[in-house]
């Protein structure tokens, strides 16, 4: 019976082989193991024909075992370590056999069928193992198989979305240039409108200027002939007159230059310093540059300019060419909203715009009213929406009350409050937090 | 030139000191005598209780609330014996307004920035020829 433990041994190198067959470890096993194998049918012949029955198959089993130990201790076999545990009953069953035979020679005779049933158990045992772990192999190759496959998608997924990410993000930049751009030309849209109110606002200071110049060198003519007279109170009178003059003359050059500077200010590309601002003179300002800006497209439009501006005013921290810009735009959608009102033709309609400035506890609050058409109800919550207008295409670009609203809460920390009621009037009310 | 009284509408306040210089001399022997008002509005309850003193109104178009022309087309309406003489003043180059001026009866025209002697020429005419056109 012994020849099935040599058989496992044999099969056992064999299988190693196999296993080693394709590995770099090949070169270096794979001589040693085929001459192994050979080796032990030369073994099982040698003990054979040397030791009886009797020994040989308590030799076998010790054979066996000293074989599957060396492999467990070979770091290279280690591929190979699950199947050797399936060799440990083959190899108990043997030594117990050759010991049986050995001391109860009587009792292993009387039993001698079971235990050549239980050698070829073993050696069974062997195989059903091998067969199960194959199939065990089998699975977990299907498995890793599969795993790569995953990873491979999992790897084709990320640099999709990797290259989705960049193309976002190259979108996002885009985006915000643009919104930049978009920016820059509704202040330049917004200034164009200026213009007109602007040149109108210049001329008349100027028209001052050089009025005032003009007949105080006629004055001072007039002087000249007066002191000839000998004409003191007369010289006084016209001297003050002429130092009067020269007041209005300096008063109208500041008054331009103010106009020069705010357009200045207005359409530089950025510059956000907070600084201590008089209300009062930057709405009133800006409420004649909107009003002679639209006079300048509609000469037939008339409106009344109503200020209530709180006197004493402290001056507020904010960015003075921001805030004017708000107001701008709003004084230039008031005077549409009258505008457009106004052309319906209702009897006894006058056009009023009215601005008012007022110190509420620690903010500062701007109203401005207009008597005209009004705000839907349904659109109230979508006017500060960017690019939301509902003048005809072209003439707005739906960003004014979206970047008003920057301004004053996103940069200011502020507030816009609307109340309107359509066909009626519409109040923007601003509040600004001002710290005494 | 005899007694004329002018009435000057024009919103600008500093109208005032300037008209008064330059006519300094007309107002002093007595030619001339100036009244101004600052509103469309003002100029018309001005003219409800004095409409008979004026001789002459000099208006500016462009005011907030009743503009130059609005003020004409009322003055026109509303007083016809005598019709008052209105010159109207405006910013340079406005037709528009200068057509619609003239449509509703001004008299004559001005341009800012104002030149006083072309004005003071334009009152010597009308004098002259009182109640004519002294535009031709």
């Amino acid at each position: 019976m012994q020849i099935f433990v040599y058989l496992a041994a044999f099969l056992l190198l064999r299988r190693l082989i196999k296993t080693i067959k394709f590995t770099p470890l090949y070169e270096k096993w794979g001589k040693i193991l085929n001459i192994s194998s050979v080796l032990v049918w030369i073994i099982w012949l040698g003990a054979e024909s040397v030791f009886g029955d009797v020994t040989n198959i308590l030799l076998s089993g010790i054979f066996l075992l000293a074989l599957v130990e060396y492999i467990r201790r070979t770091p290279d076999f280690k591929p190979i370590r699950p199947f050797l545990e399936a060799h440990y009953p083959l190899i108990s069953i043997a030594v117990i056999s050759g010991l049986a035979e050995l001391t109860f020679k009587k009792f292993y005779e009387d039993y001698d069928y079971y235990f050549q049933c239980a050698i070829l158990l073993g050696f069974a045992w062997i195989f059903a193992r091998w067969a199960s772990s194959k199939k065990q192999q089998d699975e977990l190759q299907r498995v890793s198989l599969r795993n790569a496959e995953l990873d491979r998608l999992v790897e084709e997924r990320t640099a999709e979305l990797t290259k989705q990410k960049d193309e976002l993000q190259e979108a996002v930049k885009l985006l915000q240039t643009t919104q930049q751009q978009l920016i820059q030309s509704e202040k330049l849209a917004s200034l164009g409108e200026l213009t007109a109110g602007i040149a109108h606002e210049i001329q008349n200071p100027l028209n001052f200027v050089n009025n005032f110049s003009e007949v105080s060198m006629e004055l001072i003519d007039e002087m000249g002939e007066e002191l000839a007279n000998g004409n003191n109170k007369e010289v006084i009178a016209i001297a003050t007159d002429i130092k009067q003059n020269l007041e209005k003359i300096r008063h109208h050059g500041k008054r331009a230059d103010g106009i020069v500077k705010g357009m200045l200010q207005h359409s530089r590309a950025s510059s956000s310093t907070m600084e201590p601002t008089d209300i009062n003179n930057l709405a009133d300002e800006y409420l004649r540059l909107a009003y002679h800006g639209l006079r300048a497209k509609d000469k037939s439009f008339n409106a009344d300019l109503v200020t209530h501006f709180e006197e004493g005013l402290a001056a507020v921290n904010m960015v003075p060419q921001d805030i004017g810009r708000v107001l701008l735009n709003l004084f230039n959608n008031a005077f549409y909203a009258v505008q457009k009102k106004q052309k319906l033709g209702i009897e006894g309609y006058k056009p009023i715009v009215e601005v008012s400035t007022a110190r509420k506890k620690d903010e500062l609050e701007i109203k401005v009213k207009d008597n005209g058409t009004g705000i839907p109800d349904e659109i109230k919550d979508k006017i500060l929406q960017p690019f939301f207008t509902t003048k005809p295409t072209g003439e707005g670009t739906g960003l004014g009350l979206s970047l008003s609203y920057d301004i004053v809460v996103k940069a200011h920390g502020g507030k816009i409050e609307i109340n309107s009621t359509e066909g009626e009037y519409t109040e923007f009310v601003i509040s600004i937090p001002a710290k005494i | 030139m005899g007694h004329m009284k002018i009435l000057v509408v024009d919103d600008e306040a500093d109208v005032q000191p300037l008209f008064l210089q330059r006519f300094r001399k007309e107002i002093r022997s007595h030619e001339i005598e100036l009244d101004f008002a600052l509103s469309g509005e003002e100029a018309l309850d001005y003219l409800e209780t004095r409409h008979s003193e004026v001789v002459l109104i000099l208006s500016d178009i462009n005011m907030p609330g009743m503009s130059g022309i609005e003020l004409l087309s009322r003055i026109r309406n509303e007083y016809d014996a005598p019709p008052p003489t209105v010159f109207m003043i405006t910013a340079y180059g406005d037709e528009e307004n200068h057509r619609q001026a003239m449509e509703k009866g001004a008299n004559d025209f001005l341009t800012k920035p104002l030149d006083f002697n072309l004005l003071k020429e334009k009152l010597k005419f009308f004098t002259e020829h009182n109640g004519q056109d002294t535009s031709s």
